[in-house]
């Protein structure tokens, strides 16, 4: 079966997950995920870059041939966000961004309001903008609008590792929306993964659980396995669940009971 | 939130099994939000004149030590020393001296202070919200108030005189500093002061009405334990470890997101000990002096409290990483505040 990769704006990735850098114990690890998933797209907060100090610097441990996509972290308002966007690309790490607008330090949920005045500012100023969003039709339809490469959905809270709580919600936006569908936050296991998958997004962001698995690099793996799995299963055509057990007609069977049997 | 009851249930039981439960969940709930992510910050006193009588604290103004306010090419040395360090998040403090660290002098000293540094956070007198808008425009994310107790009667006998004598303008400060602006809210109490508990489920109700009031603030909380510098011990209530730790584990159960600091003026055994249950912020390098890093000899110092962790940035951050922490100096990047 053939598979037509994943493009975003006009560029190709072979692999469909996609790694978050935060909450490693260390930068090996963070490493080491890295080239175990053979993610080609990872996010790094520009907030956690320290372009000073070699050793720290997250982007030392990063591949070179890895898409950097720089998430807006910390930014409450989309003028923050456009800030964060425009100081990243000035400090080297590319014109890929991530918009994160969060106003909300309990339950980090992203204001989609604001994520979309800045997809409007950073697209047209050349960005290639993945808007992390609540998932929401008209939020979806206006990113769109403005320019956005992606749309990136969350499943569940953010750190929470409980999966696609979201799932209803992110298959209207799957079914509607003509750009690449993320799935991002909340995913906790390989498994959530390969159901975001199934359902037809297009790829699959996930971070805390592995940074703060026992051994990173193996579930990092295990979900690059899974992502590839749950796309198989997509193309496939997978049969859809049925609710209740469906070998006879019990409302409709009476309409052959007079019928000759063959 | 928890009511007052369970609070004082929990924190009251001391049995190793409940303080290991406690203590293990809370060491799950930071794992998830936080990673082993630590994040460091340096301590910096640019002036120990004080117009409050506190009579818990080196600093007061009643206590004979010598006033000093650094000037700005003095300041500037301490920050290329933090800097030097790898410090990149910066915590200046001042006594409570509207007269001789008024806000212009704060707001220079922040923005010479974002040559050096992506986080700039000040604990000094409590102010107005038109003041904490002009440092803010003026480069400050962050400000550190600390209530000390939140019982009023005691709070009078403890702050005699003064601008910190106020403890209505004092308990509103967060508040205030929220509607600036300012990303970076921290509060505490001075564990010891008073009864512990009271002390303890008042900042949890004022922490939670922040939370619904201003929510995309930051939030941060500490827990420093009295001690004394060159006068007599003060404490009316005792924490003991076991307390402490506790008190450590609920606040991460009770505000998961929350961070949670912890001062030198802890033991480095239980420092490193805390830093698995609860804790994801601390100061390295510290020096309480006015001057302390680079100007006065150790000799010639009067620190605000006496340190019990000595170890230099560069141990800290060794043992860290030994211990499988990931040392962040980076949490924020300076950009143009503005509303």
């Amino acid at each position: 079966m053939t598979d037509t990769p994943l493009v975003i704006a006009g560029k190709t990735f072979t692999s469909r997950f996609l790694l978050g850098t935060g909450k490693f114990k260390n930068k090996k690890d963070l490493s080491d995920s890295i080239i175990a998933c053979g993610s080609q797209l990872v996010t790094v907060a520009l907030r956690r870059i320290d372009l000073e100090r070699h050793q720290e610097n997250i982007l030392e441990h990063i591949p070179s041939h890895i898409t950097l996509l720089t998430n807006t972290s910390g930014a409450r308002n989309a003028q923050e966000a456009v800030r964060i966007a425009r100081l990243a690309k000035a400090s080297g790490c590319g014109n890929w961004v991530k918009i994160e607008v969060i106003n909300d330090s309990k339950y980090l949920l992203p204001d989609n309001h604001e994520t979309i005045k800045a997809t409007e500012i950073l697209a047209a100023e050349g960005f290639v903008v993945l808007p992390y969003i609540s998932p929401d039709l008209y939020t979806a339809r206006a990113l769109v609008k403005a320019g956005a490469a992606t749309v990136m959905p969350l499943g569940s809270f953010i750190g929470s590792n409980q999966g696609l709580k979201t799932k209803e919600f992110i298959q209207v936006l799957i079914n509607e929306i003509d750009l690449p569908i993320i799935v991002d936050a909340g995913i906790g296991a390989p498994s959530q993964a390969a159901e975001a998958m199934e359902m037809g997004a297009d790829a699959v962001l996930a971070n805390t659980a592995v940074a703060t698995a026992q051994n990173s690099a193996v579930l990092a793996r295990a979900f690059a396995l899974a992502v590839e799995a749950g796309r198989m299963a997509y193309l496939s055509g997978l049969p859809p669940q049925q609710g209740i057990a469906n070998a006879s007609s019990p409302l409709t069977g009476f309409l052959y009971d007079d019928l000759p049997a063959n | 939130m928890m009511t007052f009851q369970q609070i004082k249930n929990i924190l009251n039981d001391k049995s190793p099994k409940s303080v290991e439960e406690l203590a293990y969940r809370a060491a799950q709930t930071t794992r998830q939000y936080f990673g082993r992510a630590i994040s460091l910050y340096g301590p910096l006193y640019l002036s120990n004149f004080c117009s409050s009588h506190c009579t818990y604290c080196g600093f007061n103004s009643h206590n004979k030590i010598q006033r000093m306010k650094l000037e700005p090419e003095e300041y500037r040395r301490e920050m290329q020393f933090l800097h030097t360090q790898g410090i990149r998040n910066i915590l200046m403090l001042t006594g409570e001296s509207y007269k001789h660290t008024p806000v212009s002098y704060l707001k220079e000293s922040a923005l010479i202070a974002s040559e050096y540094f992506q986080g700039i956070a000040l604990e000094v007198c409590p102010m107005e919200t038109s003041e904490y808008k002009e440092l803010f425009a003026a480069g400050v994310d962050g400000i550190t108030v600390y209530q000390e107790t939140y019982d009023r009667a005691r709070y009078a006998q403890v702050h005699l005189s003064g601008y910190k004598k106020d403890y209505d303008f004092r308990c509103a400060t967060p508040l205030r500093a929220a509607q600036a602006g300012m990303r970076q809210v921290s509060l505490g109490i001075l564990l010891g002061l008073s009864d512990v508990v009271n002390d303890v489920y008042a900042l949890y109700q004022q922490l939670s009405e922040l939370e619904k009031s201003f929510p995309g603030v930051e939030y941060g909380v500490s827990f420093p334990r009295l001690r004394t510098v060159k006068t007599a011990s003060l404490a009316t209530c005792d924490v003991d470890d076991v307390q402490f730790v506790k008190i450590i584990a609920l606040t991460r159960l009770l505000f998961p997101r929350v961070a949670i600091s912890l001062s030198t003026r802890e033991a480095p055994k239980l420092r490193d000990h805390l830093l698995e249950i609860g804790i994801t912020r601390i100061s390295a390098g510290s020096n309480t002096s006015v001057g302390g890093y680079t100007l006065l000899e150790e000799k010639a110092q009067d620190p605000q409290f006496d340190i019990k962790d000595d170890r230099s940035v560069n141990q800290i951050v060794q043992l860290l990483k030994a211990k499988n922490f990931d040392p962040v100096f980076t949490d924020w990047r300076h950009i143009e505040n503005s509303l």
